[in-house]
């Protein structure tokens, strides 16, 4: 063997099959880069929430609109935030091999952020009858960043029924589980992201 | 005909040649050397010529050139000169790194087989990539900020003037002396005049380069500038920031007068209009009256009071038609009221249908608001 | 035991796409796309260098009648929004996906499939905007689309939906190829390309991939709230309603700053890929230049209010601003110094282009120092939105990106189509280009000093403007027939072009180790480096050719490229690639459908996009069969 061969003594795919893999994947990176952008979207958009606060006449929200009550959305907090224990508990599972943890967590989490948007669609349905998007500035900010979350909510939903289908397809094991992974990374992110909107939306104004 | 690829070692030797040197000249061969002593004559010369010629052509070629480097106010004196001293250290570090670069081009030749392996260099680097330029850039920084500093408005001021951008108009008050009027203002030369800036509809940017900086106009802020005229004259601006359809053609007058003429000025731009003098005029100003006019304008002394356009009170001592469009004549202001959409398409004024007798009864009303 | 020859063959099999026109269509071959990237951006080019003659020739003369406002403001909007959007960073893109993997010794970029999602959304993106010329209703707010004007008050139109909707879906694409960048660096290189000896162009494209990952979302957000204000009646930027439209200025310049250095950026990377081998020399100054990349990516956030210097922000603001556009010139200079150390230091070989850097290296200096003005707050809002801004931000942008795309083309394309371009035509191009660049922008200096505002449909006589307006049309019309000469050059070289060979011009980075243009694997073999001048290490070809020899060193199973650690470059793992597929098309198409039914507000359509992204995410995410356990 020559020293170069040496220096590149890499198992084919078929060899590793059976080992855990080494090394970050190329999907996790790419999930990584993916919530950055995202997240610097969700940034975006609450600094303009800020910027027109601060712009703006003392009296916030705008135009008589009420402070927010808090307690629904603490409700919807604590439901949204728990869930990412299930989901950490799946992706731990199916990584140690128990695929049953991988759907019992995947589900657990599926209902609790359901929860969730069914609890941010009755929160809205209120909400609408004080004030809408274009009712000033403060309405657009409003229902725009909570609902770009709601958003993300869904779609994280979706990739949650998405990874599910495949667990019960028997697609993930301890070797394969990079969708499981990638998913739990999304959910997280979206979690995070909520607990900003609390502090700035809605607990922001009664400080 | 055949075209060339270039062949590996087409080039090899090709600028090994030394030409024939002066004698005299210290240093050896002219390609030997790069020092920062090198004799600059030509180069020296060059930036007179050029220097110079620009100076020429920056400080108004055709005498009526807005120029930036014609300054005859407080604002644009100080960027003036800070635009020279920029100018000078531009110049400098072009030269530097235009010469460094044709010493390259000047110094033997390789081909595709040539490789050098020398280490090091990196001096050059951290010399003129950081340490020199660290160096200009706090002072020119310095400068800048002491010039920003100067340019803030003055706390006493005892002239306002509210300038409002309107698409493609200037609306011009002077709150205080009760003056309403568009697209020219008078000010008075020596004296700091404050202008309160804003907009009643998109951005516009009041810029009159031989007197200050720009300032934009922004619907739902009041931006605070100055100007303070260092010499009579009639400098004329240009909006600056784009509008729309006409943003090309929204200019403004600053005209600035000696104290005694500016007095005068306001004493006679706060009357109501002129009155008709002769039956002509008298009915133009029915036809102003009754037609769509009043509904844009306000003649005041006359039931005209629309405010959608510029105010005409004293429409007749003004310098151009349209914020700038046209030059105030008769002939002008006539094609301008039958349909100024060909003079400048998409203004928010539609062609005004007048016969010839009620059109001619206009202008000599209009023209006679001094 | 499989011979070499058996082993080449196989690579060969699995690497090689179908012939035909379905292949076309389902392509992920990186070399292929970004082929198609450079192709495309190029027609965008002419399209704006078309908007921009027609500009030119109105401007000639004072009150010339050719074109009225309309049309020209819909002109001055399209020509800058397209070289942009449409073809800076598409065409440097372009070259990045070809020369990334190459460079890196790689086989494909790291996610081959969003790689050609990305080339369909640059492409429909391109389409639907400049479509709006179809129906005489191009964008034409200008292309940093301040509001109020581009609001539903002032432009309900739907000029400026074009712009919102276009961008937003346009941004998908950038957004996914910088993704795709990165973790290709990342990920993909050849063993023993520690970061000190990655290409220097490959970090300028890492640089500007990560400064696309944090400017993107700005813009998307500015146009999404402005498409939500336009459409549905929201009021963020509406003063009356407690908006601003100042807030329109800060997230787009937010934006609109990194992203000049979005488009600079990989030019330079170019540059420093062409100053080594053009000065017979390894660069001075790797990790200064590594440094520079990195610090102008990073400083380039912090910089973005000396665009609104004019705008009435309060003076410390305005103070802070202006230093850090201050600083950034220094790794700007840092760049500019290690090349002409590297220049000095080494023997030039002066072909085209070497010729493209030095014209480069001059103009842009010169765009830099009025720059530096530009940073000094009072004499910024003297000039600011006047043609002295528009000569210093053509000198940044034409010659800091279209020059190095010039040398590219010089440079790169004989090891893309296999041609050498004709020498003679291309010094002839350079001059014309050269020297009409510096006719038709440099009176704008002038122009603009002597009061003339940006964005004019025409202008008085008598002002003293119309002399440099006359001589900056007949320096557009050099320029033009300059360009004229490359592209006749590079038609007349796919022909009767001199064969390239592996490497013509001695070159020192991975992509000249291979043959021109390169297989579809690329490499017989994965390289192993030791330098940041691989072709330059002692004997590097003959140890690549024995290379061949070892099982391990093919990699000669089913598509596979090879995996290694980010840092050291150890390797990891063979990774499978995935075969040509018609998925990232169809969900491009379905991307294609939400947003061409949001700009003409036929909702029905735009929801049916949403169910055609959908499954073809999902059918995209289904594994291969290879992939499932057994």
């Amino acid at each position: 063997m020559t020293g170069d061969a040496r220096a590149l003594v890499a198992p084919t795919a078929e060899e590793v099959a059976g080992e855990v893999p080494a090394g970050r994947p190329t999907g996790w990176w790419g999930m990584v880069m993916f919530i950055t952008t995202e997240a610097t979207l969700f940034a975006a958009l609450i600094a303009s929430y800020f910027y027109l606060r601060f712009q703006s006449t003392p009296e916030w929200p705008l135009g008589g609109i009420k402070t927010p009550e808090l307690s629904l959305p603490l409700v919807m907090s604590v439901i949204l935030l728990s869930s990412s224990a299930p989901m950490a508990w799946a992706d731990r599972g199916i990584r140690a091999g128990h695929v049953g943890r991988l759907r019992l967590g995947l589900a657990a989490t599926f209902v609790l952020g359901a929860t969730f948007l069914g609890l941010q669609f009755y929160e809205y349905v209120t909400k609408l009858r004080e004030f809408t998007p274009t009712t000033n500035a403060y309405g657009s900010l409003f229902f725009a960043i909570t609902g770009f979350h709601g958003t993300h909510v869904l779609v994280g939903l979706l990739l949650i029924l998405f990874v599910q289908v495949r667990a019960w397809l028997g697609h993930f094991d301890r070797t394969r589980h990079l969708h499981v992974q990638t998913t739990a990374m999304y959910w997280h992110f979206v979690d995070a992201v909520w607990v900003v909107i609390m502090l700035s939306l809605y607990i922001g104004p009664h400080l | 005909m055949t075209l060339q690829a270039p062949r590996p070692g087409r080039r090899a030797g090709t600028h090994t040649t030394r030409s024939p040197r002066r004698a005299g000249r210290p240093g050896g061969s002219r390609w030997g050397r790069p020092s920062a002593s090198r004799p600059a004559g030509p180069l020296r010369w060059a930036v007179v010529v050029v220097g110079g010629g620009l100076a020429t052509q920056l400080a108004g070629c055709g005498q009526t050139s807005p120029s930036a480097l014609d300054p005859h106010g407080s604002g644009a004196d100080r960027v003036a000169g800070l635009w020279w001293l920029l100018f000078w250290i531009s110049a400098v570090v072009f030269a530097v790194v235009t010469v460094l670069v044709l010493v390259a081009l000047a110094r033997r030749r390789g081909d595709r087989d040539t490789l050098v392996r020398r280490g090091g260099g990196e001096a050059l680097i951290v010399i003129g990539g950081v340490i020199v330029p660290a160096i200009v850039l706090t002072a020119v920084y310095v400068v800048g900020l002491r010039d920003l500093r100067a340019l803030t408005v003055p706390a006493h001021t005892d002239l306002t003037v509210e300038v409002t951008g309107h698409d493609w108009w200037w609306e011009v008050r002077y709150p205080d002396q009760g003056i309403v009027s568009a697209n020219e203002l008078h000010v008075p030369v020596g004296r700091p005049v404050r202008l309160l800036l804003t907009s009643r509809d998109v951005i516009h940017s009041f810029w009159v380069p031989q007197l200050t900086v720009k300032t934009d106009l922004i619907p739902g802020h009041t931006n605070t500038t100055w100007v303070q005229a260092s010499r009579p004259g009639t400098y004329r601006g240009q909006c600056a920031e784009y509008c729309g359809l006409q943003h090309a053609k929204m200019a403004i007058f600053v005209i600035a007068d000696p104290p005694d003429a500016f007095d005068r000025w306001v004493a006679n731009e706060r009357q109501p209009a002129v009155a008709a003098a002769d039956p002509v005029a008298a009915r133009g100003r029915l036809a102003l009256e009754r037609n769509s006019c009043a509904a844009c304008h306000t003649v005041r002394g006359t039931t005209a009071g629309g405010t959608l356009g510029p105010d005409l009170t004293h429409f007749g001592s003004r310098r151009t038609i349209g914020a700038g469009a046209l030059p105030n004549t008769p002939g002008n202001l006539g094609g301008w009221i039958v349909n100024s959409q060909t003079v400048k398409p998409g203004n928010r004024m539609p062609p005004q249908p007048l016969t010839p007798e009620e059109l001619q009864a206009l202008l000599a009303y209009l023209e006679r608001l001094k | 035991m499989a011979t070499v020859v058996e082993r080449t063959q196989r690579l060969a099999e699995s690497w090689t796409e179908a012939p035909g026109l379905a292949s076309w269509f389902k392509t992920v071959d990186h070399k292929k796309i970004g082929r198609r990237y450079i192709w495309t951006a190029s027609l965008f080019f002419a399209m704006a260098g078309f908007e921009a003659l027609a500009m030119r020739t109105q401007l000639a003369r004072p009150e010339e009648g050719l074109i009225g406002p309309g049309a020209y403001n819909q002109l001055f909007t399209m020509h800058g929004t397209t070289m942009i959007f449409l073809f800076a960073t598409p065409m440097l893109f372009g070259f990045g996906n070809y020369f990334v993997p190459l460079m890196l010794g790689a086989r494909d970029m790291a996610f081959p499939r969003l790689n050609a999602f990305g080339y369909w959304v640059f492409l429909f993106a391109g389409l639907l905007m400049n479509a709006s010329f179809l129906i005489g209703q191009a964008p034409n707010g200008g292309w940093f689309n301040y509001v109020p004007l581009t609001g539903p008050e002032y432009t309900p139109e739907v000029n400026i939906g074009f712009y919102t909707v276009g961008l937003l879906f346009l941004g998908i694409s950038t957004t996914a190829g910088a993704i795709n960048f990165i973790v290709t660096t990342f990920k993909l290189r050849a063993p023993g390309m520690s970061l000190n000896r990655i290409p220097l162009f490959v970090w300028a494209i890492l640089a500007t991939a990560f400064a696309v990952v944090f400017a993107l979302p700005a813009l998307n957000a500015d146009n999404a709230m402005l498409l939500l204000d336009r459409k549905f009646g929201f009021h963020f930027f509406d003063p009356a309603m407690g908006g601003d439209p100042v807030l329109w200025q800060h997230l787009f310049w937010l934006f609109g700053h990194p992203d000049v250095y979005i488009i600079v950026l990989p030019a330079l990377g170019i540059v420093s890929a062409i100053v080594p081998v053009f000065s017979r020399r390894p660069m001075v100054g790797y990790f200064w230049l590594v440094l520079a990349n990195v610090a102008t990516a990073v400083i380039s956030f912090g910089v973005w209010v000396h665009h609104m210097f004019a705008v009435g922000l309060p003076q410390l603001s305005m103070s802070f601003f202006s230093a850090a556009s201050l600083v950034i010139t220094i790794p700007g200079g840092i760049q500019i110094f290690a090349w002409v150390a590297t220049m000095l230091r080494g023997r030039l070989v002066l072909d085209t282009p070497m010729l493209f850097v030095v014209g480069f290296l001059i103009s842009f200096v010169a765009g830099g120092l009025t720059g530096v003005m530009f940073a000094v707050v009072p004499f910024d809002q003297q000039v600011t939105d006047s043609y002295f801004v528009v000569a210093h931000f053509h000198y940044v942008l034409f010659v800091g990106a279209v020059f190095p795309i010039l040398a590219a083309v010089y440079y790169w394309m004989p090891k893309i189509t296999g041609r050498l371009l004709d020498e003679r035509l291309g010094k002839l191009s350079f001059w014309l280009i050269f020297g009409g660049f510096n006719l038709l922008f440099f009176p704008m200096h002038i122009s603009g000093l002597l009061g003339m505002p940006r964005r004019v449909y025409t202008y008085l006589p008598g002002l003293g403007w119309d002399g440099w307006n006359l001589a900056s049309t007949i320096g557009a019309y050099l320029v033009a027939f300059g360009f004229l000469a490359t592209f006749v050059n590079f038609l007349w070289s796919l022909r009767r072009g001199r064969p390239a060979g592996d490497d013509p011009w001695g070159g020192d980075s991975l992509e000249w180790a291979t043959s021109s243009p390169p297989p579809p694997y690329n490499f017989a073999a994965i390289p192993v480096v030791h330098s940041a001048y691989p072709l330059w290490e002692e004997r590097f070809r003959e140890r690549l050719d024995g290379a061949r020899g070892s099982e391990e060193r093919q990699l000669a199973g089913d598509h596979e490229v090879l995996r290694t650690s980010e840092l050291d470059a150890t390797p990891e793992r063979a990774i499978e690639m995935p075969e040509e597929t018609i998925v990232p098309l169809v969900v491009a198409l379905g991307f294609l459908l939400a947003f061409g039914g949001l700009l003409v507000s036929q909702y029905v359509v735009a929801a049916a996009g949403v169910p055609v992204v959908l499954a073809g995410l999902a059918a995209w995410a289904w594994p291969r069969r290879e992939e499932r356990p057994r």
